[in-house]
């Protein structure tokens, strides 16, 4: 026997005689709390992340100050000009170590949990590009902020990669002193427009 | 691995270790109920949660059947594995393939207990553990003692000292100027790994959960490392056991919810990576998942201990647990320490050697890893179960254990008035000698015994017993008629 239809069997057998669940208690909601975006704001920053809100008319500047001298990695799809950035067509993980930076922009922005969620569609582009450089620009319209987890999973496609994002990447693994930036970005720039 | 209270003895008399343990316990543990507390409807959340993976494994057959072809039609190949060998061949053979000599893993529970990195060092592959405290634990030649945090009994001064013996022989060495900063000790750990991220052409994971109806796997992390293994090689190879199976893509909801608060005591974790087989462009070109067995249908048998099955890998029991606390994971002899450990080791594996039927008793009952256990495992009521499990175990032996004759003569006392009467009085003698030859005292000054002799001794090798009363309550009640006629004292 396979080990698949032996495994399958012996699930079968385990649960010989058991009944299913039929009703599922439903996940409570969290309560209304008021401005989302400046609730998204707050708790984003609680991550120890910088939070730039702007006017549409003034993104191109405030992405350019975020970066400063870095040198930038965008995503073909970005739909802004970033001065001197390299935009990526499949660049290797040693070309994207050499730069400095990435700007994206953001699928879902979760309230609640100051979380960003990237889709990688064109204006966010592959997983690896914002990964590898130490510092992540992303930019979220205050449209695109959610209440919650429930909210942000409803508006999802599964069928593509996800990367829930909240803060720079951390480690707490030596006497549980959070440190900011392990592997991933060690700073974490959200440039919330409108 | 000795059975746990033998373990326990050599633990309880490491300071440094206790002194470790405590401060990360309570610090995750103060973390953790300040996060929880914001949450209004957290009961309501723990019965959802508890929902979504009841349902899942009450039905798990056919959840395991739709995940299979999810994924195969997202371009992943689908393998099972039965037992801890099966799962690493598959492994080994996916990198053998592709010629690679070595993979990068993220941290995964699963590989740790079907001990991969070793079945694929015996097959000439170098697995590097990328979590900072896997890499902490691999290069200290050292065993995790903590779901979450591995190393949580080494401290910086301990890793300092690790890395700059280790580090050199298996990669970028740490810079010689080295200090026991957290912050610097984290840069030299990012430093030695990024060259085996940006080189690898095999990935190893795990996966948190697993949705059926679309396919997806989810890792949850803080580091970045998991995403580098995810994102960076050509394959990953994700070992998933078949109890991390949820029904659909919404039932995500409270997992995702009560995981992060419970675990690291964060609103969300830095990271969460989904992904459904392959994506042409984008990450790995070739994925494999590996669906693991390995005790798990035992476990789903046993219809008070299926329960156990539901556990996140959220360790929230494992930092409230005075005996955890005390004597760390490596007591518990396995990747699961801890209460969950305690359920978890003998419903995957039986109850047959003597490390594994100890592992009910290394418990006070005192129930307070069902109160913060995300998905409501009554782990309590699951380690009573297993301690009949032991107890069931040994029914048939020709030599009757000690404990099973002094539960007999118990029995024998209890069932008649004039026994039990004399009982109480040779108890009360026993209490009196006690009281003046005892060698310990407990808390408040009552005597105790440090250790009996004879057979009494497999009961105190590893507790104390506090002196018995020298009057019984029946003998109190006789001489002063209930309290009424109190007298000058016991005769």
């Amino acid at each position: 026997m396979s080990a698949r239809d032996d495994i399958l069997r012996r699930v079968r057998s385990a649960l010989d005689g058991v009944s299913p669940v039929t009703d599922l208690p439903p996940a409570p909601r969290a309560p209304d709390r008021g401005d989302l975006v400046a609730l998204f704001a707050e708790r984003v920053e609680d991550y120890r992340a910088v939070v730039t809100r702007c006017a549409p008319d003034d993104l191109a500047g405030v992405v350019a100050e975020a970066l400063g001298t870095a040198r930038a990695v965008v995503p073909p799809g970005l739909g802004l000009d970033v001065a001197g950035s390299v935009v990526d067509d499949g660049l290797s993980a040693a070309d994207l170590d050499a730069l400095d930076a990435v700007v994206t922009r953001a699928a879902v922005g979760i309230a609640e949990t100051g979380t960003i969620v990237l889709d990688h569609r064109p204006d966010q582009g592959r997983r690896a590009i914002t990964l590898v450089p130490d510092l992540h620009v992303c930019v979220v319209d205050a449209s695109q902020v959610v209440a919650d987890v429930p909210d942000a999973l409803a508006l999802l496609d599964p069928s593509r990669p996800l990367t829930w994002i909240s803060g720079p990447s951390a480690t707490s693994d030596i006497e549980l002193d959070r440190v900011e930036g392990v592997h991933g970005p060690r700073t974490l720039h959200v440039v919330l427009v409108g | 691995m000795p059975a746990f209270p033998t373990a326990a003895r050599a633990a309880l008399g490491d300071t440094q270790l206790r002194r470790n343990l405590a401060h990360a316990t309570h610090t995750i543990r103060d973390k953790r109920a300040k996060v929880v507390a914001e949450v209004e409807d957290w009961e309501d959340l723990r019965l959802a949660g508890a929902g979504v993976k009841e349902a899942a494994l009450r039905d798990l057959a056919t959840h395991l059947e739709t995940l299979e072809a999810s994924l195969v039609r997202a371009g992943a190949t689908v393998h099972w594995a039965r037992d801890a060998e099966e799962a690493c061949a598959i492994v080994a053979r996916v990198a053998h393939d592709h010629g690679a000599d070595e993979v990068v893993k993220v941290k995964s529970m699963a590989t740790a207990e079907i001990g991969l990195n070793e079945a694929l060092e015996a097959e000439g592959i170098a697995a590097w553990e990328t979590d900072l405290a896997e890499l902490i634990v691999q290069l200290g030649e050292d065993l995790p003692s903590h779901i979450l945090v591995p190393a949580i009994h080494r401290n910086r001064a301990e890793v300092r000292e690790i890395f700059l013996r280790r580090m050199a022989a298996v990669g970028r060495p740490a810079p010689a100027d080295l200090t026991d900063e957290p912050a610097v000790l984290a840069g030299a750990a990012r430093e030695h790994l990024r060259e085996k991220f940006l080189r690898a052409k095999v990935g190893v994971s795990g996966a948190n959960f697993a949705v059926a109806d679309t396919g997806t796997l989810v890792v949850v992390e803080s580091e970045g490392n998991g995403r580098m293994c995810l994102t960076l090689p050509d394959v990953l190879v994700s070992v998933v056991g078949i109890e991390k199976v949820v029904a659909t893509w919404s039932d995500l909801d409270p997992m995702l919810r009560l995981l992060p608060r419970s675990s690291t005591g964060e609103r969300m974790n830095p990271y969460t990576s989904t992904w459904s087989g392959v994506t042409p462009g984008d990450g790995p070109q070739e994925v494999h998942v590996v669906l693991l067995d390995n005790g798990r249908t035992r476990a789903l048998a046993d219809d008070v201990g299926r329960q156990a099955l539901r556990c996140i890998r959220c360790s929230a029991c494992l930092n409230v647990c005075p005996v955890y606390e005390r004597v760390g994971g490596h007591a518990y002899g396995s990747v699961y320490p801890g209460p969950i450990g305690a359920i978890l080791n003998p419903l995957l594996r039986g109850v047959s050697d003597e490390q594994t039927a100890s592992l009910p008793y290394a418990s006070s009952l005192c129930g307070a890893c069902f109160e913060v256990c995300p998905v409501r495992i009554d782990i309590p009521s699951v380690l009573v179960d297993q301690r009949a499990a032991v107890v069931d175990s040994h029914r048939g032996d020709r030599v009757p254990k000690a404990e099973a004759v002094a539960m007999r003569a118990a029995a024998w006392a209890f069932s008649d008035a004039r026994r039990l009467a004399w009982a109480e009085k040779a108890s009360g003698l026993g209490g009196r000698v006690l009281r003046r030859f005892g060698r310990t005292s407990l808390p408040g000054g009552r005597a105790a015994a440090g250790r009996l002799p004879g057979p009494g001794a497999a009961w105190t090798g590893a507790r104390d017993l506090p002196a018995p009363p020298e009057e019984s309550f029946r003998a109190w009640w006789d001489r002063t008629d209930g309290g009424r006629h109190e007298g000058e004292g016991p005769e």
